[in-house]
C-alpha cells in the first residue's frame, strides 16, 4: 500500500515536535451488499475506501490526523497535524528503522468473495427468500441481505514495527415477518464467518431463512413475556452477549484505568460462580472476531480474562499496556483509519461446564428460556445491563412451553456472575455482531454453552 | 461553500449516457475532537474526510457504488461500478430518481463560519475547563469518564441528470461530559452536553451541571418493586422514543408492511393531545438542512394531529409507489449509502406545563433519567416495547428517592393512546427528535 522508504520518512516526520512514539496505520477496503426485499433485488452496492491514520503519542498525548491520500505528501501532512495535535499536551527528530514482521491469519480464506460473479451473490438472496415463504403462509414480508469485505491494513510505528494483514468477511443475514390475528411478529438469522464465499458450502442460505421464518412464526402464538425476577435458562450458542455485556466491556483497560469499571481493582478476587471460565480469543480461526493482528499491529491472542471464577486479567491496548508498563493483549481494535484504537472484545466466550443441558432445563421450576438473545447495553461503572431476547420461552415445571414476545432482560454484571448456577457441556458460537463503543463498530464473535442463572429481571408486562 | 465540489457533482452527471438517470452526492467534511483526562490533553484528532455515492437508473433498475474520494479515476470506476450492480436489480416500475417539484428551498443558514477560525488552543481549553468543571461540581464527584469538545464542517452537494442540483453547508460543535459520583463504595454515572453551531452558542457550565446533577442523584439508588404505574419521561428519553415511533411512520416500513400503523391514516392513533411533526426545515433542530438526501426542499409534514395519524413520510421511491408525493425525507447515512424513507427532525406539540408542575399532577409515579437498550428491547415491527431504566420515585407530586435496575414495558401504540401530558419544555438535542418531558399511565415496571 505504501512504500517502506516513505513509511520511515513519515514516522520520523511526525516525531519532529517531540513526540516519543509515532505509527501509521493504513486501510484499504472493498465490499459488496446485495439487499432482497419485499419480493425483489432491491439493489446492489459496491465501494471502496482507503486512506491512512497517523498517530503520535506525547507524554500522556496522543495527537491523531488522518487522510485519505495516501501519498507521501498526503501521509507527511498527517503527520505533522497529528505531531502538532500531541504538542498540546506534555511534550529532535529520529530515524525510525523498520522491520517488517509476518502475520500469520487464523483462517483460511478458499474463494475470494470478488472472484464471484455477482450473479452467484444475487442468486443467494432469492434462494434465502422461496425458503423463507415456503415456510408457512403467516410468513408475510422477507428481506435478505448478503455482504462482503475484504479490508488489508499495514501497522508501521517507530518502535520499528511494520506488519501487515488481509482480514476478508462474508455475511448473510435473513430478517422474517409474520403476520397473524396477534399482529406481526419478527424473526432474524444470521451467519458470518472471516472466510470467503465457501461459506456458503457450510451454511445452506435455506436453513437460515427456515429458522427466521420460524422464529417469526412461532412467535405470532407468543404471550406477553412476564415480568420480575426469576431464574433464566440461556441457549447454547444463543446467550454469549450476557457475558459480552455482564463484565466484557467492564474487563477493557481504558474503563478499568479511568474508574469506569465496577471490576477494577478486582484481578486475582473471585468475581464469578467457580463454573465461569471466560476467555477472549482473537485466534479462533473462521469466527467473526477473527484477525491476524489488530489495529496497533499485535497479533491476535487468546487471553483467559476469570479462571474458575476468578479475575485473572483485563484485556489491553497498546496505550494502556505501555502506561502500565505491560504486554498488550491484542485488543486494539478501530472501525477504520478514520478512528483512534481503543481496547476491544475480540470473540469471547465462556468454557463448557459437565451439566447436561436437558437437566438444566429439567431443574429449572419456573422461569424462561432464551434460546436467543438480541443485542444488550452495559453501564460498566455501575455493571447495570440489558439485552434482549428473540426467542425465548416460559419453562414451568422443568418444561419448555409457551413462547414469549420480545423484551429486555436487566441485570447487575458483578451479582449475575455469582449468579451462574449451572453451565452445560454444549458449547456453541452465536451469530456475528457489531459491538458499539464510543461510536466506534467493531465485529466481535461470542459463544456459550446452555447455562442457568439464578436469577435476572425479565422485562415483560404481563404479572 | 469552496465550489469544487459542485464541480465534481455536475463532472460525473455529465458523464451520464443517454437512456440512464444518474444521480450523484458529494460530501466533504472536516472535524476536531479533543478529549480532556486528568488536567491534560488525552487525544486530540483532525479530519478530513469525502466521498460520493452515485446512483444509476437503467430502466426500471438502479445501481449503488461509492468511493471515498474525490478522484477522477474512482469516481469513473465507481459509476461503472454502479452500473455494472443495476443490472442484478429485479425490474420495479417505481425505481428512479427524485424530480424537482417546485417546492422553494427554506432558506435557513446552518453554517457559521466563527467556528472555522477557533484556534486549537480554544478548543483545548474547553475541553479542559470542562473536565476541571464537573471535578469541582460536587465532592461525591470521584472521576470523569470523558470531557471533550467537537467541532464539526461539512458540506454537500446532490445532482442529477433529473434536474436536481441542491449544495449545502453547515457547522456543529458540542461539548459534552460524562462523570462518576461515589457514596458509600457504589458508583453512578451522569453525563451532560451543550450543542451549537458556533463556539458562542455553547453553555458548558449546563453540560456540567446536567452531568453533575444525574449523577449525585442517583447515588443510593435501590431496584423498586415490579408495578404497574405512571412513568414521567425525561426530555431526553422522551427524543428517544419519539425516535422509535418516527421509525414506524415511514413510507417504506408501511409500503413494505413492516409497520403496526400500516393501514391506520385517518385512525386516532395516539391521545388527543398528541401531535407530531418532522420539520427539517426548522433551523432550532440540530437534523435541521434545507434539502433533502435526494436534494428535494425540506417541509413540515405533520403526522400524527390531535391524536389523528394523518401521514407518512416519504422519499420519491415510496411516494411513487404509494401514489402521492415525497415530503422531502430522504435520509442518507452519508455518501455511502442510498436515499431511505425516515423522519428527519421530529417534535411534539408542548403543552403548558413545565416537568415540576407535571410531577405535581401525576402525584405518584417514576420519573425516568434514562434508558438503555432501545435497540435491542423494543422492536418497530411487532410494537413489543421494553427497555432498562434508571430514575426517580415520583412520592406526593415530587422527585422522591433514586431508582435503578429495573425495566419499564408496554406497547408502541398503547403508549400513544397512553399519553396523558406533553410538557412545555422542550429541548432540541443532538438527534432526529426535540426532547420534552413525556407522562404516560400504565406502564409495566419490572423490578424486584
Amino acid at each position: 500500500m505504501i512504500e517502506e522508504a516513505v513509511l520511515g520518512r513519515v514516522l520520523s516526520a511526525a516525531l519532529v515536535g517531540g513526540g516519543e512514539f509515532s505509527e501509521v496505520f493504513a486501510e484499504d477496503r472493498r465490499g459488496t451488499t446485495a439487499v432482497f426485499d419485499d419480493g425483489r433485488i432491491e439493489q446492489l452496492s459496491s465501494g471502496r475506501d482507503r486512506g491512512a491514520g497517523v498517530r503520535v503519542i506525547a507524554g500522556d498525548t496522543t495527537g491523531y490526523a488522518h487522510t485519505s491520500d495516501l501519498s507521501e505528501a498526503g501521509l507527511l501532512a498527517a503527520a505533522e497535524a497529528a505531531g502538532a495535535a500531541a504538542r498540546h499536551g506534555g511534550g529532535g527528530a529520529n530515524v525510525v528503522a523498520l522491520e517488517r514482521r509476518p502475520t500469520t491469519h487464523p483462517s483460511t480464506v478458499e474463494v475470494l468473495p470478488d472472484d464471484v460473479p455477482k450473479a452467484r451473490k444475487v442468486e443467494l438472496l432469492r434462494r434465502a427468500d422461496d425458503a423463507a415463504r415456503s415456510a408457512g403462509g403467516a410468513v408475510s414480508q422477507v428481506s435478505a441481505r448478503y455482504g462482503d469485505s475484504r479490508r488489508r491494513i499495514l501497522v508501521a510505528n517507530s518502535d520499528g514495527l511494520l506488519t501487515s494483514d488481509d482480514q476478508v468477511r462474508t455475511l448473510f443475514s435473513v430478517g422474517v415477518v409474520a403476520t397473524g390475528d396477534t399482529g406481526m411478529q419478527t424473526g432474524r438469522q444470521s451467519v458470518g464467518h472471516t472466510i470467503g464465499f465457501e461459506l456458503f458450502d457450510r451454511y445452506p442460505v435455506e436453513d437460515l431463512a427456515e429458522r427466521a421464518a420460524r422464529r417469526a412464526v412461532t412467535k405470532l402464538a407468543a404471550r406477553p413475556a412476564p415480568s420480575g425476577e426469576m431464574p433464566v435458562v440461556i441457549g447454547a450458542g444463543g446467550g454469549g452477549v450476557l457475558f459480552h455485556e455482564a463484565c466484557g466491556h467492564g474487563l477493557e483497560a481504558d474503563l478499568v484505568a479511568k474508574g469506569a469499571s465496577v471490576y477494577r481493582d478486582r484481578v486475582g478476587e473471585q468475581v464469578a460462580s467457580p463454573l465461569v471460565t471466560l476467555v477472549d480469543d482473537g485466534t479462533v480461526a473462521d469466527e467473526w472476531g477473527c484477525f491476524g493482528i489488530d489495529d496497533e499491529g499485535s497479533p491476535a491472542r487468546r487471553n483467559v480474562l476469570i479462571e474458575d471464577g476468578v479475575l485473572t486479567d483485563y484485556m489491553w491496548d497498546h496505550t494502556r499496556a505501555r502506561r502500565e508498563g505491560r504486554p498488550r493483549s491484542g485488543n486494539g481494535r478501530r472501525q477504520s483509519y478514520q478512528h483512534l484504537p481503543m481496547v476491544r472484545m475480540t470473540n469471547t466466550f465462556l468454557l463448557n461446564g459437565t451439566d447436561d443441558p436437558d437437566d438444566i432445563i429439567a431443574g429449572t421450576d419456573q422461569g424462561i428460556y432464551v434460546a436467543q438473545l438480541g443485542g444488550g447495553s452495559v453501564n460498566t461503572a455501575t455493571g447495570d445491563f440489558v439485552f434482549g431476547m428473540w426467542e425465548a420461552y416460559l419453562i414451568e415445571d422443568g418444561e419448555i412451553t409457551e413462547p414469549l414476545r420480545e423484551g429486555n432482560l436487566i441485570g447487575n454484571g458483578p451479582a449475575v456472575l455469582l449468579d451462574i448456577e449451572a453451565l452445560g457441556d454444549d458449547f456453541a458460537m452465536g451469530s456475528p455482531g457489531t459491538c458499539g463503543k464510543d461510536g466506534q463498530g467493531v465485529p466481535v464473535g461470542d459463544g456459550v454453552p446452555t447455562l442457568r442463572v439464578r436469577s435476572l429481571t425479565v422485562g415483560g408486562t404481563a404479572a | 461553500m469552496s465550489g469544487d465540489l459542485g464541480d465534481v457533482a455536475d463532472r460525473v452527471v455529465g458523464w451520464a449516457r443517454d437512456g440512464e438517470a444518474v444521480e450523484i452526492v458529494v460530501g466533504r467534511s472536516r472535524h476536531t475532537e479533543v478529549r480532556a483526562y486528568r488536567g491534560d490533553v488525552e487525544s486530540l484528532s483532525a479530519a478530513e474526510s469525502m466521498g460520493v455515492g452515485i446512483r444509476v437508473v437503467q430502466g426500471d433498475r438502479q445501481g449503488f457504488a461509492y468511493a471515498g474520494t474525490l478522484d477522477d479515476e474512482l469516481l469513473a470506476e465507481a459509476l461503472a461500478d454502479a452500473r455494472d450492480n443495476a443490472a442484478f436489480a429485479t425490474p420495479d416500475p417505481h425505481v428512479g430518481l427524485a424530480e424537482p417539484d417546485g417546492v422553494a428551498v427554506p432558506d435557513i443558514d446552518l453554517f457559521r463560519p466563527s467556528l472555522l477560525a477557533v484556534p486549537t488552543d480554544r478548543k483545548v481549553a474547553l475541553a479542559l475547563e470542562l473536565e476541571a468543571a464537573v471535578l469541582a461540581a460536587d465532592p461525591r464527584i470521584t472521576g470523569v469518564e470523558s470531557a471533550e469538545f467537537v467541532d464539526a464542517s461539512g458540506e454537500s452537494c446532490v445532482a442529477s441528470t433529473t434536474g436536481i442540483r441542491s449544495e449545502s453547508a453547515s457547522t456543529a460543535c458540542y461539548v459534552s461530559v460524562s462523570c462518576l459520583a461515589e457514596a458509600d463504595g457504589v458508583t453512578q454515572t451522569g453525563f451532560g452536553f451543550s450543542v451549537g453551531r458556533e463556539l458562542d452558542d455553547l453553555v458548558p457550565a449546563d453540560a456540567v451541571d446536567d452531568a453533575a446533577r444525574r449523577a449525585t442523584r442517583l447515588l443510593g439508588a435501590t431496584k423498586p418493586a415490579s408495578t404497574r404505574t405512571t412513568v414521567v419521561l425525561d426530555p431526553y428519553v422522551t427524543a428517544q422514543v419519539i425516535g422509535v415511533i418516527g421509525s414506524t411512520l415511514s413510507g417504506e416500513a408501511v409500503l413494505k408492511g413492516r409497520s403496526p400503523f400500516a393501514d391506520r391514516l385517518g385512525d386516532e392513533v395516539a391521545a388527543s393531545i398528541v401531535t407530531l411533526v418532522d420539520d427539517a426545515s426548522n433551523p432550532l433542530a440540530y437534523t435541521a438542512s434545507a434539502t433533502d438526501g435526494e436534494g428535494l426542499a425540506s417541509r413540515r409534514t405533520p403526522l400524527i394531529v390531535d391524536g389523528v395519524l394523518r401521514s407518512f413520510v416519504h422519499d420519491s421511491y415510496s411516494a411513487r409507489r404509494a401514489g402521492t408525493v415525497s415530503t422531502g425525507n430522504a435520509v442518507r447515512g452519508g455518501f455511502k449509502s442510498t436515499p431511505g424513507a425516515g423522519c428527519r427532525a421530529l417534535a411534539l406539540e408542548p403543552g403548558d406545563l413545565d416537568q415540576a408542575a407535571l410531577l405535581r399532577d401525576v402525584g405518584d409515579g417514576v420519573l425516568i433519567s434514562s434508558v438503555i437498550g432501545l435497540h435491542s428491547g423494543v422492536n418497530p415491527v411487532s410494537g413489543d416495547f421494553s427497555t432498562g431504566a434508571e430514575g426517580l420515585r415520583i412520592v406526593d407530586g415530587v422527585e422522591g428517592a433514586p431508582l435503578r435496575e429495573f425495566t419499564i414495558a408496554s406497547t408502541l401504540p398503547r403508549m400513544l393512546r397512553d399519553v396523558a401530558a406533553v410538557g412545555a419544555d422542550v429541548d432540541w438535542l443532538p438527534m432526529r427528535a426535540a426532547g420534552v418531558s413525556l407522562v404516560i399511565r400504565d406502564v409495566t415496571i419490572s423490578g424486584t
